[in-house]
C-alpha cells in the first residue's frame, strides 16, 4: 500500500485579472488585434510568461505526495488556492507550470449535482449524472437501486427533478457521487451544503470510502471534519503551502494564525456604534478564543459608541459552521453612553461539540440597525469530548455524564458506576 | 491537457491503475481516440438529454422535425418554383426542394446547436473533466433523430410522386457523413469562438442565411458555370446537397468535381476545427 498515488511537483497556475471581461466581444480582439497585432496570437499560449500586473498566481510551486489509501486534508483562507489546486488535479483545468502525476481511477466532486437537468426525471438525472462523473451505462445499472435506496428518493424517481426539494437534489447528487468507486476522490467543499442529517449521512460515507482505502483529497473550512476524516493535511496560503504534515500540528497551526488577526473581515460597519472585538476571560487558554474547559465560561465583546443610545435592542446568537444556530438571546431597553463599553457575558458552561464557532452580536435603536457584527476570529472549542465516537450519534452538545446501573430487585446489590470520561466505542 | 496515458480506466471495472500526467499542454496534438472511446457513453447521454429535454420542452415535440421542412418546402415550392420558375432537374418541385432541405436544415440546426453547446454548459465544464470535444460532438449527433424523422416524410413524397430511389441512393450515407462532419467541423470553431467571444452567437444566424444561398438549396448548382464549379465546391455544403439529391432521385450528375473540392474543404475544416477547439479547450474552463 506504499505506492505513490499522487505526485504533484511545483505545480503553479496563473490567472489573468479580469480575464472575463478582457475581449469579451470579437469586436475588442479585433480592434486590439490592429492596435497589437502580436498579441493576437500569444493571448492563449503560455509564451508571454512576463506576469505583469495583470496576472496573478492562484498556486505557485505546490510539491507533494500522497500514497495509496492516504487521506489529506486541504485547508487555508477563501482565494488559498485549495480549489485551484483541486482544479487541475481533477483536469478541469491545466496548470500554468509544474505537473502532476495521478496513479488510479479518478472521481472528483467539486459539485454536487454537475449537469442535473430540471426537466429530467430522478431516473433519467441518475444515468446523466452517472455518465459525467465517468461511469458507464452498465456500471450505472448495476448500482441504480443502491443509488436509489441511499438517496431515499424511491417513490420520486420518475418525477422531475424540479419537483423535488432542495434536500432531495442533494440527496440524489450525493448518492450517485458516492457509489462512483473511484481509487482516488477529490472533493471540493460539498458537504458545506445541505441539512445537518444530510452531511452526517454524508461524512459517514466518506468514512467508509476512506477505510476502503481509497485515496482522498478532501478540501473543507470545517476543522472538525478534518479532524476526523484526515491523516494529514495542507495549509494552503496565498497560492503556495505554508505547512504540510500530521492534522493536529497543522490544523492546530492553521488555527493559531486565524486567532491573531482580529476583527477583520467586518466592513461597512456602524458610525453610531460598533463592536470591536472580543474574547475568553475565562477560563483562561493559550488562545483567548479557545475554549478548552467544560466549567464556567465568561466572554467579553468590547464595543465603541460614538452618540447616546436610548432604548437601544442587543442581541446575541451563536452559529456553528454549517450556520446552524446553536443559541440565541437578545435585551430590550439598552441605554448607552459615549465610550468605550464591555459586555460581558457569564455561562455555567458552554457544552458545545468541538469544532468552531461565530458570536453574531447585533444591536439596533428604533428599528434601525446600528451594528452587526460576525466575530471574527471564530471560537474554537477544543473541549474534551464526551460523546458517541460514531459521528452520526455524536450529536451537537458535549455534555459529561455519569452512568449507574443497579439491580431493582435485590436489596443491597452493589451499584456499578461508569464515568463517561473514556467511552465512546 | 497533457496526457500521455495507457489507458483511461474502462468505465466501471477497476483494471490496472492508469497514469494520468498533468501538465500545461503543448503541441497540436488534436485528438485523443481511445480517451474519446473511454468517453463513449457520456457522448450517448449528452445526446440523449438533448432530444430528451428538446421534445418534452416544445409543445408538439417531434412534430417541429416534420413542420419545419415541410412548410418551408411548401414556401420554397411556391415561390422559387412557381412564380419564380427556377430550373429543378426535371423534378417536381417539392422533391427538389426537400431533398435539399434534408441535408441543408440538418445542417443549419446542427452547427447553431453546437455554437452554444460549450457555453450552455459552462456549470458542467468548470466543475468535472471530460474531454471536451464530447460536447460538439454529441450536439451533431443529436440532430440525427429529426434527421430520420423528416427523412420518413420524404420516403412518403417520394411514394406520393411515385419516383423509385434510383441505384445511386447507396450513396446517401456518405453525404449523409459529409454533412455530420461539415456540421462538426464548423461547430468545434463555432462553440470554441463562441466561449471566448459571445458576440459570435448573434454571427451565426446570418452565416446560416448566407451560407444557405451560396448551397444549392434553392437552386440547382448547373446554375453556376463549370469553370467555377470547383470553387463553388470549396462550401462543402454545396457537395452535400447536389449529392443528396443525385442519390435519392438519380437525377442531376453525381457531383463529381464538386464533391472531390467539398470532400479536401470538408478534411480541411475538421482538422483546423479540432486544432483549434484543442488549443482552446485546455483554458475553457477558465475563460467560459
Amino acid at each position: 500500500m506504499s505506492n505513490i498515488a499522487i505526485h504533484v511537483d511545483s505545480l503553479g497556475k496563473r490567472y489573468r485579472i479580469g480575464a472575463r471581461e478582457r475581449y469579451h466581444t470579437l469586436r475588442d480582439r479585433l480592434t486590439g488585434a490592429l492596435t497589437a497585432p502580436s498579441r493576437w496570437f500569444s493571448s492563449n499560449s503560455a509564451a508571454d510568461s512576463a506576469a505583469g500586473p495583470t496576472h496573478f498566481w492562484a498556486l505557485r510551486n505546490a510539491s507533494f505526495d500522497m500514497k495509496e489509501g492516504e487521506v489529506l486534508g486541504l485547508i487555508g483562507r477563501n482565494g488559498a488556492g485549495k480549489t485551484t489546486l483541486l482544479k487541475i488535479l481533477s483536469r478541469v483545468t491545466q496548470p500554468t507550470e509544474g505537473s502532476a502525476e495521478i496513479r488510479g481511477r479518478v472521481g472528483s466532486l467539486l459539485e454536487v449535482g454537475t449537469g442535473f437537468h430540471p426537466e429530467l426525471s430522478g431516473r433519467e438525472n441518475t444515468y446523466l449524472n452517472g455518465a459525467i462523473l465517468g461511469m458507464g451505462k452498465k456500471e450505472i445499472e448495476r448500482k441504480f437501486d443502491d443509488i436509489v435506496a441511499f438517496a431515499e428518493v424511491a417513490d420520486f424517481i420518475d418525477t422531475p427533478l424540479k419537483h423535488y426539494s432542495t434536500g432531495m437534489q442533494m440527496r440524489l447528487a450525493f448518492a450517485v457521487a458516492a457509489h462512483l468507486e473511484p481509487q482516488i476522490l477529490l472533493v471540493d467543499e460539498v458537504l458545506a451544503v445541505g441539512d445537518l442529517a444530510f452531511q452526517k449521512k454524508c461524512l459517514a460515507k466518506m468514512g467508509e470510502v476512506a477505510h476502503a482505502g481509497r485515496t482522498i483529497v478532501f478540501v473543507t473550512h470545517q476543522m472538525n471534519q478534518i479532524r476526523r476524516l484526515c491523516e494529514k493535511v495542507i495549509w494552503m496560503d496565498a497560492g503556495t503551502i505554508r505547512q504540510a504534515g500530521p492534522t493536529a500540528e497543522v490544523v492546530g497551526a492553521y488555527e493559531a494564525s486565524m486567532t491573531s488577526g482580529i476583527a477583520a473581515g467586518n466592513m461597512d460597519r456602524g458610525e453610531k456604534m460598533r463592536f470591536l472585538n472580543w474574547e475568553i476571560l475565562e477560563p483562561r487558554s493559550e488562545s483567548p478564543h479557545m475554549l478548552t474547559s467544560l466549567g464556567p465560561v465568561t466572554i467579553q465583546f468590547a464595543a465603541q459608541v460614538t452618540r447616546p443610545i436610548r432604548r437601544g435592542h442587543h442581541g446575541i446568537a451563536l452559529f456553528n459552521m454549517d450556520r446552524q444556530l446553536i443559541w440565541g438571546w437578545a435585551k430590550d431597553d439598552v441605554d448607552l453612553d459615549p465610550g468605550i463599553h464591555s459586555f460581558t457575558y457569564t455561562f455555567p458552561m458552554l457544552p458545545l461539540r468541538p469544532g468552531a464557532y461565530t458570536w453574531v452580536v447585533s444591536f439596533y435603536e428604533a428599528g434601525e440597525m446600528l451594528d452587526y457584527c460576525d466575530c471574527h476570529p471564530e471560537m474554537n472549542v477544543a473541549t474534551q469530548i464526551y460523546q458517541h465516537a460514531k459521528d452520526e450519534w455524536s450529536g451537537i452538545l458535549n455534555i459529561p455524564s455519569e452512568l449507574t446501573i443497579y439491580r431493582n430487585d435485590v436489596q443491597d446489590a452493589p451499584a456499578s458506576s461508569i464515568s463517561m470520561g473514556d467511552t465512546g466505542a | 491537457m497533457g496526457v500521455t496515458q495507457p489507458q483511461v480506466a474502462v468505465a466501471g471495472e477497476l483494471r490496472e491503475s492508469p497514469v494520468v500526467r498533468i501538465e500545461a499542454r503543448r503541441g497540436w496534438l488534436a485528438l485523443d481516440l481511445p480517451e474519446l472511446w473511454a468517453f463513449r457513453d457520456l457522448i450517448y447521454f449528452f445526446v440523449w438529454r438533448d432530444i430528451k429535454v428538446r421534445y418534452k420542452q416544445t409543445v408538439i415535440g417531434a412534430a417541429w422535425a416534420v413542420l419545419q421542412p415541410v412548410l418551408t418546402m411548401l414556401v420554397f415550392s411556391l415561390f422559387f418554383g412557381k412564380l419564380a420558375k427556377i430550373p429543378s432537374q426535371g423534378l417536381p418541385y417539392p422533391i427538389f426542394y426537400y431533398s435539399a432541405l434534408l441535408p441543408w436544415m440538418y445542417f443549419a440546426t446542427a452547427m447553431q446547436g453546437a455554437t452554444n453547446i460549450v457555453v450552455d454548459n459552462q456549470r458542467v465544464i468548470t466543475k468535472i473533466y471530460f474531454p471536451r470535444v464530447v460536447l460538439p460532438i454529441a450536439s451533431v449527433l443529436s440532430g440525427l433523430l429529426d434527421f430520420a424523422i423528416s427523412f420518413g416524410v420524404f420516403l412518403i413524397m417520394m411514394a406520393y410522386y411515385g419516383i423509385v430511389p434510383a441505384a445511386s441512393v447507396i450513396w446517401l450515407p456518405f453525404f449523409l457523413l459529409l454533412a455530420v462532419l461539415t456540421a462538426l467541423g464548423v461547430g468545434l470553431w463555432l462553440s470554441a469562438l463562441n466561449a471566448l467571444y459571445r458576440d459570435v452567437r448573434y454571427v451565426v444566424p446570418f452565416l446560416v442565411q448566407f451560407w444557405m444561398f451560396a448551397s444549392p438549396v434553392v437552386y440547382p448548382s448547373s446554375l453556376v458555370p463549370a469553370k467555377w464549379r470547383w470553387l463553388y465546391g470549396l462550401n462543402p455544403m454545396a457537395g452535400v446537397i447536389e449529392g443528396f439529391r443525385w442519390a435519392l432521385t438519380g437525377h442531376g450528375q453525381p457531383p463529381g468535381i464538386l464533391l472531390a473540392a467539398s470532400s479536401a474543404a470538408v478534411l480541411l475544416l475538421v482538422v483546423s476545427g479540432l486544432v483549434y477547439y484543442h488549443a482552446v479547450e485546455g483554458t475553457m474552463a477558465d475563460v467560459v
